[in-house]
């Protein structure tokens, strides 16, 4: 592989119990969780997870309560032991380091946020941030002063005094995300971190979560138990059953492609225009070339049965569309160059446009809507058929 | 019944304590050089002010630590143990019952640590303190004269030591493993060692839980003063058990009631340090 993995997670188990050993003998026989329950008393929580998590994207592990989602999370900072398997963070095997070096991953290179916040009680805001600097021995002045600016990157300025207990649900999280990004570490491991907030303050937690990492480019591993978050925040979601990586892709693939019939479940109820986007949607564009004239453009529209086309340049840039009436009437007067009837004011989108945004577009225009990439290359088109089409087609893998 | 004979437990610890009388002699020595000179001087530093003055900076310190009432309040109860006589006797008393409560806590701290780091101690340890908790006193206060060959202050600072520790260990242990697992989760999560994590975490959140310990374990070696008298430690005890002997009943009242008077002066006093700490918190 190119591109090293930021984690790269090989073979994990973790088995719960006394003697792991027997436990771990029959999982590597193909055994059932079921069975080596049954016959050693010990429970497996990871059964053999693999995957890398890139630098710099938001990896959610996805799962319902006892899906093994927060087990994996804590493997990845050994709170939980791996029984085996590894675990290279930067290429290097953090399940053999010792416990000093483990101290110092966890010091500046891993920071995590828990879901019931696991605030200090008996420590200011000020001095819970600066927590992780001050285990690791930096001076009371530089660490109040990270601490400080740190709140004030999640819009805690002038709450540094108060105590924990003091705060909302939602400024307590916010307290607990400075605490984790104070030392600057690579990697945030997030647990549920938004699950114990009421629905709005979730939501907004989750956009300034986004634009918080679009400054500051962390790898995040968030787990979470819920669709929607994880789609909304997920740049891909592993997908976690009884200890198992279920299916793992981006939000698309999940809810287009499902692995299997547990995927498809766990997803059926999700709005998927907010989830699919114009390229799930759109149909390739008919297109006609600027130095083409109106009756190839007119033929091209009846063959098709169109009543607009668009137009690009040479290297297909999109110029503008025409329709079929105004080509009729250049072609009559023998006028020949494209571009006088070309009409701009059409509707473009993005690639990645959720289909939400679309289909209010596509209702209040007489012309389809352009799918265009940053450079003006026309990629597609969406018509209200293509979407139908498109939406459809998920719904068809869902229910069949 | 006949088939078994009686097992000779009382004979082995008889040879028990035999053999440490001969052989760690040495440390009993030590020990006793070393707790004696530490109430002597504790005693004498009590009694080195005029009484005045000395319930007069007491009740200075407790109101200017914001304790209005409780200063007024001590300062009452001190007033009358000086005015039926008993200062001297209140002063060894106390010096005796502070400087047990001092050895409590070396010993009993760590070990309620200990307890709560490791279930194994904390097995261990529980007989142990039901033992110490609920064998009479007069038991090992014998092996505790034969073993330091004197009566008086020594002894009896043994044995109250060994009857007032239990709910240090139990209190402090308890403490800290009640401090929510995701705090101790999160401090290890940020790079925190044991200690750190002892520190910074637990024992500030144990504090209250820890106090109270520190309270009952004032308050046990207190109900021990009349039983260290019997061995001749003197104080507050003494008062009590001579008046019991002739039966004169207003001397041994006036004791007990002195006793009771600083029981609760230490009562309330280590309560409101609990309490205070516990406010500052839960801000």
């Amino acid at each position: 592989m190119a591109i090293m993995a930021k984690i790269l997670v090989k073979n994990l188990v973790k088995i719960f119990g006394d003697h792991p050993d027997r436990a771990l003998k029959l999982l590597r026989e193909g055994r059932s969780k079921e069975e080596i329950l049954a016959k050693t008393r010990q429970t497996v929580g990871i059964n053999n997870v693999n995957l890398a998590v890139e630098e710099g994207e938001i990896f959610v592990l996805m799962g319902l309560s006892g899906s093994g989602k927060s087990t994996l999370l804590r493997c990845l900072n050994r709170l939980i032991e791996p029984t085996s398997g590894t675990i290279e963070l930067d290429g290097r095997d953090i399940t053999t380091v010792d416990e000093a070096e483990l101290r110092e991953i966890r010091r500046k290179r891993l920071g995590m946020v828990f879901q019931r916040f696991a605030l200090f009680p008996h420590r200011t805001v000020l001095d819970n941030v600066a927590f992780g600097l001050e285990v690791q021995g930096v001076d009371k002045k530089v660490r109040a002063e990270k601490a400080r600016a740190t709140l004030e990157m999640v819009g805690l300025k002038g709450w540094e005094e108060y105590y924990p207990g003091s705060l909302s649900g939602g400024m307590q999280q916010r307290v607990g995300l400075a605490r984790a990004l104070v030392s600057d570490p690579d990697v945030l491991l997030m647990d549920e971190p938004f699950s114990a907030l009421d629905p709005l303050i979730r939501r907004d937690m989750q956009d300034e979560l986004l634009s918080l990492q679009s400054q500051v480019n962390k790898t995040i591993v968030f787990v979470t138990h819920d669709l929607d978050e994880a789609l909304k925040l997920g740049d891909r979601i592993a997908l976690m059953k009884d200890g198992e990586i279920v299916q793992l892709g981006t939000p698309e693939e999940i809810l287009t492609r499902p692995a299997n019939e547990y995927v498809r479940r766990f997803v059926e109820d999700v709005d998927v225009t907010r989830i699919l986007t114009a390229e799930g949607v759109m149909k390739p564009a008919e297109a006609v070339a600027l130095k083409d004239g109106p009756r190839v453009a007119l033929r091209r529209m009846r063959e098709r049965g169109l009543s607009s086309v668009f137009v690009v340049t040479r290297d297909r840039k999109l110029a503008g569309i025409v329709t079929a009436d105004d080509a009729l009437a250049a072609a009559e007067r023998n006028d020949e160059d494209l571009s006088r009837i070309l009409i701009q004011d059409f509707p473009r989108t993005a690639l990645d446009a959720p289909v939400a945004e679309i289909i209010p577009v596509l209702a209040n225009s007489r012309y389809p809507v352009a799918v265009v990439r940053e450079d003006g290359k026309l990629l597609g088109v969406v018509v209200r058929g293509s979407l139908l089409a498109g939406l459809v087609r998920k719904d068809e893998v869902a229910w069949n | 019944m006949e088939l078994i004979p009686k097992i000779p437990v009382g004979q082995w610890v008889d040879v028990l304590i035999g053999l440490a009388q001969n052989n760690l002699s040495w440390l009993f020595s030590f020990i006793k050089t070393v707790s004696e000179s530490i109430i002597v001087s504790l005693r004498d530093f009590l009694l080195w002010p005029d009484p005045v003055v000395f319930i007069a900076v007491v009740m200075l310190i407790v109101g200017l630590a914001g304790q209005r009432r409780l200063a007024l309040g001590i300062g009452l109860g001190l007033f009358l143990i000086l005015n039926l006589g008993l200062w001297p006797q209140a002063m060894d008393t106390l010096a005796l019952i502070l400087s047990a409560t001092a050895f409590a806590l070396v010993f009993g701290l760590p070990l309620g640590i200990l307890t709560a780091w490791s279930e194994r101690v904390n097995r261990c340890l529980v007989p142990v303190l039901d033992f110490m908790q609920t064998m009479p006193p007069f038991v090992y206060l014998i092996p505790a004269v034969i073993l330091f060959s004197d009566i008086g202050r020594v002894p009896a600072l043994v044995a109250i030591v060994i009857f007032a520790m239990p709910p240090v260990i139990r209190l402090t242990g308890l403490g800290i493993r009640q401090v929510p697992g995701e705090l101790v989760e999160a401090a290890r999560a940020f790079g925190s060692t044991r200690m750190q994590t002892l520190v910074k975490v637990q024992l500030p959140l144990a504090k209250p839980t820890i106090m109270a310990g520190i309270n009952q374990c004032i308050m046990l070696a207190l109900s021990m003063a009349v039983i260290a008298a019997m061995i001749g430690a003197a104080g507050l005890g003494g008062a009590v058990l001579r008046g019991l002997q002739r039966l004169d009943v207003p001397t041994a009242f006036e004791g007990g009631l002195a006793i009771v008077i600083i029981a609760i002066i230490l009562d309330r006093l280590t309560q409101s340090i609990g309490r205070g700490r516990q406010q500052k918190s839960s801000i």
